[in-house]
């Protein structure tokens, strides 16, 4: 099975910075790391590879320093990678990501399998992996629990609504976004990495697309105007109780239910 | 146990130690005393006191040191009651002087890199607050909960013992309250130090028996910024602990060099209801590596990387964000708790070697489990040779399991003592382990020790029992 798996750079703290002025998040000179929820895609395609062999390739889209996920992708097993990369392509949002995305993955090749993480840790939309299948034109299943069977034709997940858990079989070629914990992500491997120090990365740009119109990539794709960002309230609040420990049980799980936590 | 004669507490004293705190709600006694104060994790042992004192001040320890040495009652601290080895346990009964209310954080002088703080302050307190000052206080033992003052009691060590030593390393100055009740202060600020013995060493590690810790004075690092693991599958464990000496010499010395092997790991897996990142092998080490960029650090552990796999190393895992690291250590911190919950109960070694010997140690204690027919679970801080070894009861009887463990303990003392070890490497003596310090030091130094005690404490009233006593 030839699996593809969409992965992202992303700052490596969650405490981003935000410019007072512009209101954009402040990314330079900021350490980064892949998006955490990938490294459970990727580790879902490597399972799937060991069951029914095949190959895992990874595709991203950002600056040339996003060839850095890439690399990490490599030392974790992946065989082959793509970076999107482009100025045309800068500032997109949601909608333009995802149709960069899916023309890149065209260019990249055909694949029996597109998987990606629920969300990123810095956008947070959940959407891309949906509007990449639109485009694609292909099937696609989010909030992926559980693999129950994956043939040469097609897949059977646990998909986590809000009130069930729905099964469902989906004809492949298509688009999963699995959730967090699905399998315990796999660390990278130093031997890996030595031997995939020299590894290509092939780099796309515009002039590799299907669709060339400028007009459809970066800001000028792009619909969804951004007000303000900020970051979000933070609260320290702290509640001391001292008293017995059966008294306490109960205090404890009553104020849980009323936090909604359960 | 021999019998040391106390005044039996009185309504009256007890009346007399409420005027001295004079507040009603930090002297516990009668029903209001929990059966916690009664025990600590894993002493083995249980003695309630006559009555729990609270107190918020030195002036107030002070008075009531005082007061017991007036009237010769036995006086017993305590910290958070995480000890392991019952020294928090009061064995004469009298006065347990529960330190968790002096918990204040006093002062961080950036200047001479120092915090000073109240001996309740809880070590996972503490080290948030100095990092949130870009600050590091490195002793990390593994029970975050324990209080400061519980952690110079025992000298406690942990993992980062490696790189930066132990509590002992990291303590300046100690205010201590004798047992008289007078008030004393022993080192300081000051770096360097040659000004006589060095009574602060003394009490580091004295577990509460020469005097009571009010304050202390630790000494602080620049936080690095960044932190490494390697975690490194080996077809053995021998394999895996013969390359603990390769790494040392090397001299790209890792901040914490761990051991661990699949069945504890899969404890914790159950424990916690996560998967380990790994399961490839049976015997893993585990090292940190910190400093201040990605390519530093990078540096430091390709060249252990390259020596592991010369050494057989089936592989080297990196973790080096947030989400690897937790899915790690947070296993690596529960292990003791997952053996605890695998069994019905249990007691544990904490014996230290020279960091040469640890496989002969390890191998030891595999063998030891058929020797005398008892579940043995070990891991440990491999880099310093400080191993932790857990006797499990299972569905053993109180009496076949009393017999086994005295068995094993013995063997595994007197084969620590073969390897030119110690009794303890971070949990004290306390009570539980008396008799094997007994058999392992010279009597020259028990009765030096006991000399000591007797300059600082001549009605022994404070800890009796402990250490070195009888």
């Amino acid at each position: 099975m030839k699996i593809l798996v969409c992965i992202k750079q992303v700052p490596e703290s969650n405490k981003v910075e935000v410019d007072p002025v512009t209101g954009v998040i402040k990314r330079d000179g900021a350490a980064s790391k892949m998006n955490p929820y990938d490294l459970y895609a990727l580790e879902t395609a490597f399972r799937i590879r060991e069951q029914l062999g095949g190959s895992v390739h990874v595709i991203s889209m950002g600056p040339p320093q996003a060839k850095e996920v890439i690399r990490e992708a490599y030392a974790m097993g992946a065989d082959s990678g793509t970076l999107v990369s482009d100025r045309a392509f800068g500032g997109a949002d949601v909608l333009a990501t995802s149709y960069t995305l899916s023309q890149g993955i065209k260019a990249a090749g055909d694949f029996d399998l597109i998987l990606c993480g629920k969300q990123t840790t810095d956008g947070d939309t959940a959407q891309v992996g949906s509007e990449i299948a639109e485009c694609l034109h292909i099937p696609s299943v989010a909030n992926v629990v559980e693999l129950r069977e994956v043939t040469d034709k097609t897949i059977t997940v646990a998909m986590d609504l809000p009130d069930e858990v729905e099964i469902a079989r989906v004809t492949l070629p298509c688009l999963l976004a699995v959730d967090k914990d699905i399998f315990m992500p796999r660390l990278p491997s130093y031997v890996r990495k030595c031997a995939s120090a020299n590894r290509e990365i092939r780099i796309l740009s515009l002039k590799d697309m299907d669709d060339q119109n400028p007009d459809h990539y970066g800001l000028n794709g792009s619909p969804t105007q951004v007000q303000r960002i900020f970051p979000p309230d933070v609260s320290h609040d702290q509640e001391t109780w001292n008293e017995p420990a059966d008294i306490l049980a109960d205090r404890l799980s009553e104020k849980l239910a009323e936090l909604r936590f359960i | 146990m021999p019998e040391y004669t106390y005044k039996k507490l009185t309504g009256e004293d007890i009346a007399a130690l409420q005027a001295i705190i004079n507040d009603d709600s930090r002297v516990l006694f009668g029903p209001a005393l929990s059966e916690d104060y009664g025990h600590d994790e894993l002493g083995g042992i249980f003695s309630l006191p006559d009555v729990v004192i609270r107190p918020k001040t030195t002036e107030e320890v002070s008075a009531i040191m005082k007061y017991a040495f007036e009237n010769t009652i036995p006086v017993t601290p305590r910290g958070a009651g995480t000890g392991l080895v019952g020294s928090a346990v009061p064995l004469e009964h009298g006065i347990l002087l529960d330190t968790t209310l002096m918990n204040h954080i006093l002062e961080l002088d950036e200047e001479n890199l120092t915090v000073t703080v109240e001996p309740g302050v809880l070590l996972m307190d503490l080290a948030s607050f100095v990092e949130e000052n870009d600050l590091f206080y490195p002793p990390d033992p593994g029970e975050k909960s324990a209080t400061i003052g519980g952690n110079i009691s025992t000298n406690a060590g942990g993992m980062r013992a490696v790189k930066y030593g132990v509590t002992r390393d990291f303590v300046r100055g100690l205010e201590v309250v004798l047992p008289n009740g007078d008030v004393v202060e022993f080192g300081g600020k000051v770096v360097k130090n040659s000004s006589g013995y060095d009574l602060k060493d003394l009490i580091i590690g004295a577990e509460g028996t020469l005097g009571m810790v009010t304050k202390a004075t630790l000494k602080l690092l620049p936080l690095p910024k960044k932190a490494i693991s390697l975690l490194v599958p080996f077809p053995t464990l021998k394999m895996a602990i013969e390359t603990v000496p390769v790494i040392i010499k090397s001299k790209h010395i890792p901040t914490a060099i761990e051991f661990m092997q699949r069945e504890v790991i899969e404890d914790a897996e159950q424990y916690l209801g996560k998967q380990f990142p790994d399961k490839q092998s049976n015997a893993y080490l585990l090292l940190k590596f910190d400093g201040n960029t990605k390519e530093d650090i990078e540096k430091d552990y390709d060249a252990v990387a390259r020596l592991c796999l010369e050494q057989g190393a089936v592989d080297v895992l990196i973790s080096d964000t947030e989400e690897r690291e937790d899915s790690i250590w947070k296993a690596r911190g529960a292990f003791l708790e997952a053996i605890k919950g695998s069994t019905t109960a249990m007691d544990e070694v904490d014996m230290v070697v020279p960091r040469n010997r640890v496989n002969t140690m390890v191998e030891f204690l595999h063998a030891l489990q058929d020797d005398v027919d008892i579940r043995i679970k070990c891991f440990g801080h491999a880099g310093d040779g400080n191993l932790h070894a857990y006797f499990l009861k299972d569905d053993l009887s109180d009496e076949e399991w009393e017999k086994r463990l005295n068995e094993g303990m013995e063997k595994v003392y007197e084969k620590a003592y073969e390897l030119q070890g110690q009794v303890s490497g971070e949990h004290g003596i306390g009570y539980a382990k008396k008799v094997y310090l007994k058999q392992s030091m010279p009597q020259d130094s028990m009765s030096l020790m006991n000399g000591i005690k007797a300059v600082f404490d001549p009605k022994n009233i404070l800890n009796p029992h402990k250490i070195a006593q009888a």
